[in-house]
C-alpha cells in the first residue's frame, strides 16, 4: 500500500495535498462538498491585521489553461478570523491549519504572527510576503531579498510555530530570495504565488481587471513553478511547499520529485471544488503506477540531467 | 450545492444570440428561483454561471445569450451530450415578500431567472404582474410562456417595434404592485431602483472565479456588509444596495 504521509517541518501530515491561500476561504464552505477532514492540512484566506474589502470589480479574468485574479486580500482582519472563522472550521476539521499572513509593514507581519501563534489549532504559520503593495524601502518584501529576511527574522521571534515564507515568482532570483528567508531563520518556504498579468477586453479597450493587471493561475504556470521549486530545493536546507498549477496527482508527484515536500493546490478548487478530494483518492493509484512506495523518499530518487 | 452530470435534451435558438437548453440529471436538491449553476467547458478554465429559467426533478431550462467563447461552445452543443454542472448556487429570490401582488421586472438575458419566479409565486396562489424588456421585437422571447402560466405579461421595446414603446420603467409608472423582483443589466437595475418607492429584490451579476463563495472575486460592499455575489448574492435587497460598488 502506498504511504502518502509526509512529515513537514516536523509536524506528520496524512498526505501532502494542502489547499493553497485564497482558494478554499477558512474551509468550511468546502465541508459541503466533502469531509475536509481527508486534507494534508488547509491554507487558510489571507489575513491582515485590519478588515479588507480588496480591489474594486472585476477582479476575475479567464485566459488559456489558467486565470487572473486581483481581489486585494479581501479578509474580516486577524481578530475576526480568530473568533468567527476559525470557530466555524474547527466545527468541521479536526487537524492543524496553517495560518497565511500578510502586512503592510514588519510590525504588522509581527502583530498578526503574534496574535495566531496563540491559536492551538494553527500549525504553521505561512507568511506570504507576495504582496506587492506593501512598503519596504519603496519595495515590496517579497522582492527585495533584505526585507524578506527582516520579516522572517521580525516573525521567527514571536513565535515558536513553524514559519514557511510564501515567495512571488515575480524576481529576478527567487533562488536569492529564498535564501534570505533560510538566512532569516525560516523554517520552509513556499512557492509560488501568482505571476503578474493582465487581460484587454477588446470591446471596451480597457483591462478587464479593475485593478489593470492579477495574478495568474491555473495548469499554465506549472511548468515555472516545478523549474522555480527546482531550482529553490537545491539552494535551501528548509523544505520547501511546492504549488502553481497543479490539477492532477501526477502534477503532486512532479511537483515532490522536483523537490517540494508538500504540496499545495490553488486554482484547481476553483474549477472543481471536490478537485482536492480526487487528488488526494487517485495518489495511491498514480504512485502505485509510478512504482512510488513512499513520498517522503520521492526526491531522492531524481537527478538533473548532467549539462555538458 | 451539488455537482451533477446532466445531458442535453434540447439547446435551440430562440432568438439570433439566445439559446433555450434542457438538461436532464438528477438533483438531489432542486435549485431555487434565482439561483444559477455554473458549466465547466471544455477548454476554458473557468466554468460559466447561467440562472436557472426553470426546474423540476430530473429537469433542468436554462437559457443564456451568446456572448463570449465560452457561451458561442455552449451554443454549439448538441443532444445527448454531457455537461458537468455545479448546481443550486447562490441565495435566490425570497418569495414570502411577495405579499398579493407582485411585479416581476426582467431585462433581456435577466428575464429567464423571473420565469421560474413567476410558476412559484403563481403555485403560491399570487397575483402576478411581468415586465418584459428588449430592445427590439426581434429580440423578444418567452413572452407566451409567461403568459401561458396565467402572469399579466406587459412588453416593452426601446425602438417601439412591439409594445409598449421604451424601458420597462415606463411600463412600471401606472402599476400598482405589493413587491417587486428585477434582474436585467446595470443600466436598467438602476433605472428600476429610482423609479419605484415599493420594496423589492435585484439580481446582479458579476465576474465569478469559481461561483460557490471560494474565491472572494465577486464580492460587493452592501448597507448589511460584504457580500459575494456568488453566494450570499446574487439577489441582493432594495434596502442594501450599495451603488458604486456594482457599477
Amino acid at each position: 500500500m502506498a504511504d502518502t504521509r509526509v512529515s513537514l517541518c516536523g509536524i506528520e501530515l496524512d498526505n501532502p495535498v494542502i489547499p493553497a491561500s485564497g482558494t478554499f476561504g477558512f474551509g468550511y464552505e468546502f465541508s459541503e462538498w466533502y469531509d475536509i477532514n481527508i486534507l494534508g492540512s488547509i491554507s487558510l484566506k489571507g489575513t491582515t491585521k485590519d478588515p479588507r474589502f480588496g480591489n474594486p470589480t472585476p477582479r476575475i479574468a479567464e485566459c488559456a489553461s489558467g486565470m487572473l485574479n486581483a481581489v486585494g486580500l479581501q479578509n474580516p482582519g486577524v481578530d475576526k478570523v480568530i473568533s468567527e472563522e476559525i470557530p466555524k472550521l474547527q466545527k468541521c476539521y479536526r487537524k492543524g491549519v496553517m495560518a497565511n499572513i500578510s502586512g503592510f509593514s514588519v510590525e504588522e507581519y509581527v502583530d498578526v504572527s503574534k496574535k495566531f501563534d496563540a491559536v492551538p489549532c494553527v500549525s504553521f504559520l505561512e507568511i506570504n510576503i507576495s504582496c506587492p503593495n506593501v512598503h519596504g524601502g519603496g519595495m515590496s518584501f517579497g522582492t527585495s531579498p533584505e526585507s524578506a529576511y527582516a520579516v522572517t527574522k521580525a516573525v521567527k521571534a514571536v513565535t515558536h510555530k513553524p514559519v514557511i515564507v510564501k515567495l512571488s515568482p515575480n524576481v529576478t532570483s527567487i533562488t536569492d530570495m529564498a535564501k534570505a528567508c533560510e538566512q532569516g531563520g525560516a523554517d520552509g518556504i513556499s512557492l509560488i504565488n501568482t505571476f503578474l498579468g493582465m487581460r484587454i477586453d477588446l470591446r471596451t479597450r480597457r483591462p478587464v481587471l479593475k485593478n489593470n493587471t492579477g495574478g495568474l493561475s491555473g495548469p499554465c504556470i506549472f511548468p515555472l513553478a516545478l523549474r522555480m521549486v527546482c531550482d529553490v530545493s537545491r539552494s535551501v536546507r528548509i523544505p520547501v511547499v511546492g504549488m502553481g498549477g497543479i490539477m492532477t496527482a501526477e502534477d503532486v508527484l512532479e511537483m515532490m520529485m522536483a523537490g517540494a515536500t508538500a504540496v499545495e493546490v490553488g486554482a484547481a478548487n476553483l474549477t472543481d471544488p471536490c478537485a482536492c478530494k480526487k487528488i488526494i483518492e487517485d495518489l495511491p493509484e498514480a504512485m502505485d503506477k509510478y512504482g512510488i512506495g513512499s513520498l517522503s523518499e520521492l526526491s531522492r530518487g531524481f537527478s538533473l540531467w548532467e549539462k555538458t | 450545492m451539488e455537482q451533477v452530470r446532466f445531458e442535453i435534451i434540447k439547446n435551440e435558438r430562440l432568438t439570433e444570440s439566445v439559446f433555450e437548453m434542457k438538461l436532464q440529471g438528477s438533483m438531489q436538491d432542486l435549485p431555487e428561483p434565482g439561483q444559477f449553476v455554473n458549466i465547466a467547458l471544455d477548454g476554458h478554465f473557468l466554468r460559466r454561471p447561467i440562472s436557472v429559467c426553470h426546474a423540476e426533478p430530473g429537469l433542468l431550462t436554462l437559457i443564456y445569450k451568446v456572448v463570449g467563447s465560452g457561451t458561442e461552445q455552449m451554443a454549439s452543443f448538441t443532444r445527448g451530450q454531457q455537461l458537468d454542472v455545479l448546481c443550486g448556487l447562490g441565495h435566490g429570490y425570497d418569495l414570502s415578500k411577495a405579499a398579493d401582488r407582485p411585479l416581476l421586472i426582467g431585462g433581456g438575458v435577466g428575464v429567464p431567472p423571473l420565469y421560474y419566479l413567476c410558476e412559484k409565486l403563481l403555485e403560491a396562489g399570487k397575483d402576478v404582474t411581468v415586465i418584459l424588456g428588449f430592445n427590439s421585437k426581434s429580440e423578444i422571447f418567452y413572452e407566451k410562456e409567461f403568459k401561458a402560466l396565467g402572469a399579466q405579461v406587459l412588453v416593452t421595446t426601446v425602438d417601439g417595434s412591439y409594445g409598449i414603446r421604451g424601458f420597462v420603467t415606463d411600463a412600471m409608472k401606472d402599476l400598482d404592485y405589493s413587491f417587486f423582483y428585477t434582474c436585467g443589466p446595470m443600466p436598467m437595475l438602476k433605472a428600476v431602483y429610482r423609479c419605484t418607492n415599493t420594496s423589492g429584490e435585484f439580481s446582479f451579476e458579476e465576474r465569478m472565479g469559481c461561483g460557490f463563495g471560494a474565491c472572494m472575486g465577486c464580492s460587493c460592499k452592501t448597507v448589511s456588509g460584504t457580500k459575494r455575489i456568488c453566494r450570499e448574492g446574487p439577489v441582493l435587497t432594495k434596502e442594501e444596495i450599495i451603488w458604486q460598488t456594482q457599477e
